[in-house]
């Protein structure tokens, strides 16, 4: 079968700075991964790689055995973004945000068919926030507003949805649901695959979870990744001695 | 005086006609580019691009191309300036566009003092709408026609480019396009708005009606209305007030945009000051 992201040999580096070295990750369709390393560990760079956002300094991203720009034009790819990186006062609603997944496939001036209107009414019940659909953006809670995102991906009908942290600033039943609701994604084939550092929520979202630091350093399933021995590795502790 | 007359008598000499027109098409296609810079934080940029096409507008006048054509060219020129100051690290972002800016701002100055028309060009810097021709007002009106169509036409692409350009780059757009677009708009805005206010006060044009908006409304198409309608109304405001009190009309047509963001920042009905104090207390109150 035809991995959803192939990630080959690739290294990425910002001048002097290596944020990736010689990474490889394949995942299947229809799988949940959790990406899992410290701030700097290079979990952030791995997915704007994915996105095409940053150029690989060496390797290649396979997304469905296609290039990323091929993908993007497909709209096979959807991504939510970390919170600090969105402007919570822009004057846009719940409802815009999740239309403009469907801008992909609408015409020059993105005006809304009714295909689009219902795709995009399908969604935010999905995410259960047809009732605050049409709520200023900001105006939701830190859980809520990670499940506009997300119906924008699927109003997009992206087949691979990459999150960037979205447990964060995140309250513990909102957590539950975003888990169950990427599950669901999943089972339904998608492919997802979401950096956090919450370790605690790993065993419930994920089917398999990759321990990263500027190089992978285990891919397997949560149990055998989260290990004291793996951690203290991937997180540079001297096996809690300096806590 | 009869209120008729206040409002008939200037419209009887063909020049306040002219400056009418001019300066509400001018107001009104800043007012609508500035509801996505407010947004995006582009406002330093905006003075910066504003200030930059002076040089290109006098040399378009020299060799008698078109402003708008020598204006972009120096816009264009400016944003890469700018990129190439800073792309080594050593210089901030905003040193490198008030660098950039000032300097081209200079060039034009120079070019102006050595060019035979000085008056013609001097009106560059500080505007003088009562002085526009018909030939000017059928070239501020194309630029505006233009840019005003392609803001509303692409309305949706620009806006999610300053919502979220990592999303319009994962579905295949390109964010360095659509920034493009609106940096090539701002350049031909500039144009359009120096005749009316100055190379000076464009960046006023450019900031305020998008910043007055965003305090009165929370909707993106909501903006999109209040911020041309706030800047037409000022625009005519501020000419008739220099008319009838025999000042600068450029500095009105500012001072009155100024004194109308005044009043949404005091008195708008959810961000403004009184309403937040008003909902402080409240709260307080109910503790």
């Amino acid at each position: 079968m035809t991995a959803a992201i192939a990630v080959d040999a690739l290294s990425v580096r910002y001048g002097e700075v290596v944020a990736l070295d010689d990474v490889h990750l394949d995942l299947q369709p229809g799988r949940v991964c959790a990406l899992i390393g410290m701030n700097g560990s290079g979990k952030s760079t791995l997915l704007k790689a994915i996105v095409g956002l940053v150029r690989p300094t060496h390797g290649t991203v396979l997304l469905d055995g296609e290039s990323p720009a091929r993908a993007r034009q497909r709209g096979t790819l959807a991504y939510v973004p970390q919170s600090e990186d969105v402007d919570w006062r822009f004057p846009v609603s719940v409802r815009d945000v999740v239309m403009m997944g469907r801008y992909g496939r609408q015409g020059f001036t993105r005006h809304p068919r009714a295909e689009d209107r219902a795709a995009v009414a399908e969604a935010l019940a999905r995410v259960d926030l047809t009732d605050l659909a049409d709520r200023q953006i900001g105006r939701l809670s830190g859980g809520q507003r990670k499940r506009a995102f997300v119906a924008r991906g699927i109003a997009q009908d992206a087949g691979i949805l990459l999150l960037d942290e979205p447990f964060a600033g995140v309250d513990k039943p909102s957590e539950g649901t975003i888990v169950r609701l990427l599950r669901d994604l999943a089972a339904e084939g998608r492919t997802v695959l979401v950096t956090t550092h919450d370790l605690a929520s790993v065993a419930a979202l994920a089917d398999e979870a990759v321990l990263l630091l500027q190089r992978v350093l285990v891919h397997g399933t949560p149990a055998e990744v989260l290990t004291p021995e793996n951690l203290s590795r991937a997180f540079g502790l001297e096996t809690g001695a300096d806590r | 005086m009869n209120p008729l007359d206040f409002l008939l008598e200037p419209l009887g000499y063909d020049f306040m006609v002219r400056a009418l027109v001019t300066s509400v098409l001018a107001a009104v296609v800043c007012a609508l580019l500035s509801c996505w810079l407010v947004l995006i934080g582009w406002s330093l940029m905006g003075d910066a691009v504003s200030h930059a096409v002076l040089p290109g507008v006098v040399l378009a006048y020299v060799v008698g191309a078109p402003f708008a054509l020598g204006a972009i060219v120096f816009g264009i020129l400016a944003v890469v300036l700018i990129g190439a100051v800073r792309s080594p690290g050593r210089i901030k972002e905003d040193a490198a566009i008030g660098i950039v800016f000032t300097v081209l701002f200079a060039l034009g100055l120079v070019l102006i003092s050595v060019t035979p028309s000085q008056t013609d060009l001097a009106h560059i810097v500080f505007g003088n709408v009562l002085g526009v021709s018909t030939g000017d007002l059928i070239q501020v009106a194309i630029l505006a026609v233009v840019a005003i169509a392609v803001l509303l036409v692409k309305r949706r692409d620009l806006t999610l480019y300053a919502f979220d350009p990592t999303h319009a780059h994962a579905i295949g757009l390109s964010p360095r396009l659509l920034g493009a677009v609106l940096l090539g708009l701002l350049a031909v805005t500039a144009v359009v708005a120096l005749q009316v206010v100055g190379v000076v006060l464009v960046v006023a044009l450019l900031i305020i009606p998008g910043a007055t908006a965003f305090l009165l409304t929370e909707r993106f198409g909501r903006m999109l209305v209040i911020a041309p309608v706030t800047a037409a109304a000022s625009a005519v405001t501020g000419i008739y007030l220099s008319y009838w009190l025999d000042v600068a009309s450029g500095g009105m047509i500012v001072l009155v945009q100024g004194v109308l963001f005044a009043l949404a920042f005091l008195f708008a009905p959810r961000h403004g000051v009184v309403s937040r104090l008003m909902a402080t207390r409240a709260r307080t109150t109910a503790l």
